[in-house]
């Protein structure tokens, strides 16, 4: 369970949010909806723990401490950069992945099955096209073992398989008691899914 | 104790004690620094090997020392800012990057001014003169990195991060200077060092050191009150002051 | 769960040679780089054998301090840029491990080679062949300090768009006395004389920056992602 309390940002002078407050129960999504520029994706940083927010604090369950501390190995972020190596093969990447979070490599065929990328799975990521990179940087969200997913527009460049392949993965994490935050300024696709919802900008 | 402390580390609070305290430190130094000018030009004897070029001294040895012991004032400071996320030290910190470089800046020309009669050139690589020379760019790496980076709470942890690294290094350089210059050199050179000091030649030196420090000090205060304010030109304690600056005239 | 502090160093390792290994023109460059900067010399000063052999060490450990310089640039900015190092500030493996992992692959793709060119170039440089040794084995000990330094400066110039220049101004003075002692070492073997001493020194260097470096970089690509 993420609990937020009273965070602020500033962005040079224009006030992002202000004493932002919220509550993601295990088991659940929240939609973050707003316009361009309204700081989905900061908000997005900020629970990630790469930005630190001017006011306000996260917490994860009971634990107390630094959200730098906190947060880590329990988040796993899919944002604009999708954090693979154009050199390595889509295989190899997430052998890369799950070399650090500690998991065993043997279920990587068995995800990339599932993403829709067996048949490329010895292709340098670099060739990939856009959709097939989404892909796989949701594939790897299911590697990391984290229990609070951070989605940053996740139907970008996907398909209708692959906006199916996003739906199941995010219904199945959230039913293993996992939490999700979703940023998307697209108001349908994964709204069914999400039950708390947070507007920025205005 | 801790109280104190944090109470000395709030903005608003450093802004008005520094106010009382600005006038009392550039005043004392300028008197210190005068007396230290004129036993040091005038009631000093001549140096018996030197002669009247080693009074030079009076601003090269404040100068120098001020330029190091500035180094390690600006990475305590940097220290405390980011272990114990204390906006003042950050202002501290940068405030005395300016400050340093121009005390080294300072002894480095002084350094070369004297160099000229004693060793016929203005620059010899003398390892007192080139330790100088690296803590001179260690200054502007500093400020160069500040002034790189747009976000300001960035700009203080990448620099604070630089400072302490570079106050790591620094006496691993000096040493090695000093170490490189001993083979390349050998004893011929004499290098720039104390003459054979007496009491009236030290008297004023060490007046003149203690009054180039509270300089410092007095030039630290006016600068970190500025930094103070454009940090926090938002808050309302400043936003007030400003208003009751523009109509009363409380500065 | 999670991985230990020495797989975490073997998996970023293996990685990231993995990458320059597909990417070795990347890899190719600093080497180069060295190469024409110590060609430079005898072409602008002077070709006699003399002045050639009494430069020589100082010219090619200058010449490998810059050519690390060139190749720090590389060393964060494609991780950041792909969003990889993200990834890695999440998961939670020690980050001064793979910082230190990262910038040992870097060491062996981009100095290593310079390295091997070394002795080559020592002997256009008229210095004797007992002195080789001395040169490789210094630039074997030191040039790993001059990375780790560099890395430092590397990591806090990562989000900034005018790298290179800064990147320069801020590490070269912490570098200084790493060529100082190396070229003291390899004109010692020249000369004929025992460089020991110096080579110790020049590891000490090294061990110190492996120890400290990494910390610092570590706190400072935080920096570069926001």
């Amino acid at each position: 369970m993420l609990t937020a309390e009273g965070l602020s940002l500033w962005r040079g002078d224009q006030c992002l949010f202000r004493r932002l407050g919220f509550v993601v129960p295990a088991g659940s999504a929240t939609q973050v909806t707003g316009p361009n520029g309204s700081g989905k994706t900061t908000l997005l940083r900020v629970l990630a723990g790469f930005l630190r927010p001017e006011t306000g604090t996260l917490r994860w369950a009971d634990e107390t401490g630094d959200w730098d501390e906190v947060s880590r190995g329990r988040v796993a972020y899919c944002g604009h950069l999708g954090g693979i190596k154009a050199e390595l093969t889509a295989t190899e990447n997430l052998r890369f992945d799950a070399a650090l979070a500690g998991v065993d490599p043997a279920g990587i065929p068995g995800l990339l099955e599932e993403a829709g990328l067996a048949p490329c799975a010895g292709l340098r990521a670099g060739q990939l096209s856009a959709g097939q990179k989404r892909r796989l940087a949701l594939a790897r969200l299911r590697l990391s073992g984290a229990s609070l997913w951070l989605l940053d527009e996740p139907q970008t460049n996907l398909d209708d398989a692959g906006r199916h392949y996003l739906r199941s993965l995010l219904a199945g994490h959230l039913r293993a008691g996992g939490c999700a935050v979703i940023a998307s300024h697209e108001p349908a696709g994964l709204a069914d899914l999400a039950t708390g919802r947070i507007g920025l900008g205005g | 104790m801790w109280t104190w402390f944090y109470q000395l580390a709030s903005p608003p609070h450093f802004y008005r004690m520094s106010h009382a305290l600005v006038p009392w430190l550039l005043g004392l130094s300028l008197v210190l620094i005068a007396v230290g000018t004129y036993g040091g030009l005038v009631l000093a004897p001549p140096d018996y090997q030197q002669g009247d070029a080693f009074r030079i001294i009076y601003v090269h040895v404040p100068s120098a020392y001020l330029g190091s012991m500035i180094y390690v004032t600006m990475a305590v400071a940097a220290g405390i800012g980011i272990i114990w996320r204390i906006k003042l030290a950050h202002a501290v910190a940068a405030s005395c990057a300016v400050i340093g470089a121009s005390f080294t800046f300072a002894a480095l020309v002084t350094g070369a001014v004297w160099g000229k009669p004693m060793w016929g050139t203005y620059w010899e690589w003398d390892p007192r003169l080139t330790s100088f020379l690296v803590l001179f760019f260690l200054y502007l790496g500093y400020m160069a990195l500040r002034s790189a980076y747009d976000d300001l709470a960035k700009a203080d942890q990448a620099s604070a991060i630089l400072a302490l690294v570079g106050v790591v290094n620094v006496p691993i350089v000096k040493y090695s200077v000093e170490w490189w210059s001993s083979i390349h050199q050998g004893p011929t050179i004499s290098k720039i060092g104390m003459p054979s000091i007496t009491g009236d030649m030290l008297w004023p030196l060490l007046v003149n050191i203690a009054g180039f420090t509270l300089f410092f000090l007095a030039m630290l205060c006016i600068r970190v009150r500025a930094e103070v304010l454009e940090r926090e030109f938002n808050a309302r304690w400043a936003r007030e002051l400003l208003r009751g600056g523009a109509a009363g005239g409380v500065n | 769960m999670a991985a230990g502090p020495g797989q975490v160093f073997a998996a970023v390792l293996r990685r990231d040679l993995q990458v320059a290994w597909r990417r070795w023109s990347d890899a190719a460059n600093p080497a180069l780089f060295f190469l024409l900067v110590v060609t430079l010399f005898p072409l602008a000063l002077s070709p006699k054998a003399e002045f050639l052999r009494a430069i020589g060490p100082g010219v090619l450990w200058v010449g490998a301090l810059l050519a690390t310089l060139m190749a720090l640039n590389l060393l964060f900015r494609a991780d950041v840029d792909d969003g990889t190092m993200e990834q890695l500030l999440l998961s939670d493996c020690p980050l001064p491990i793979v910082m230190l992992a990262k910038t040992l692959a870097h060491w062996i793709t981009t100095i290593l080679p310079v390295i091997v060119v070394a002795p080559v170039l020592a002997i256009t440089y008229h210095l004797p062949p007992e002195a080789l040794p001395t040169l490789v084995l210094g630039l074997l000990i030191g040039t790993p300090a001059l990375s780790l330094v560099g890395s430092i400066g590397a990591a806090l110039t990562v989000g900034l768009r005018q790298g290179g220049a800064l990147l320069a101004v801020l590490v070269v003075p912490l570098m200084l006395p790493v060529p100082m002692f190396g070229a003291r070492a390899t004109d010692l073997a020249v000369a004929g004389e025992d460089p020991t001493g110096l080579l110790y020194l020049l590891g000490a260097l090294s061990v110190l920056a492996a120890g400290l470096a990494p910390l610092a970089s570590a706190a400072a690509i935080r920096l570069g992602i926001d």
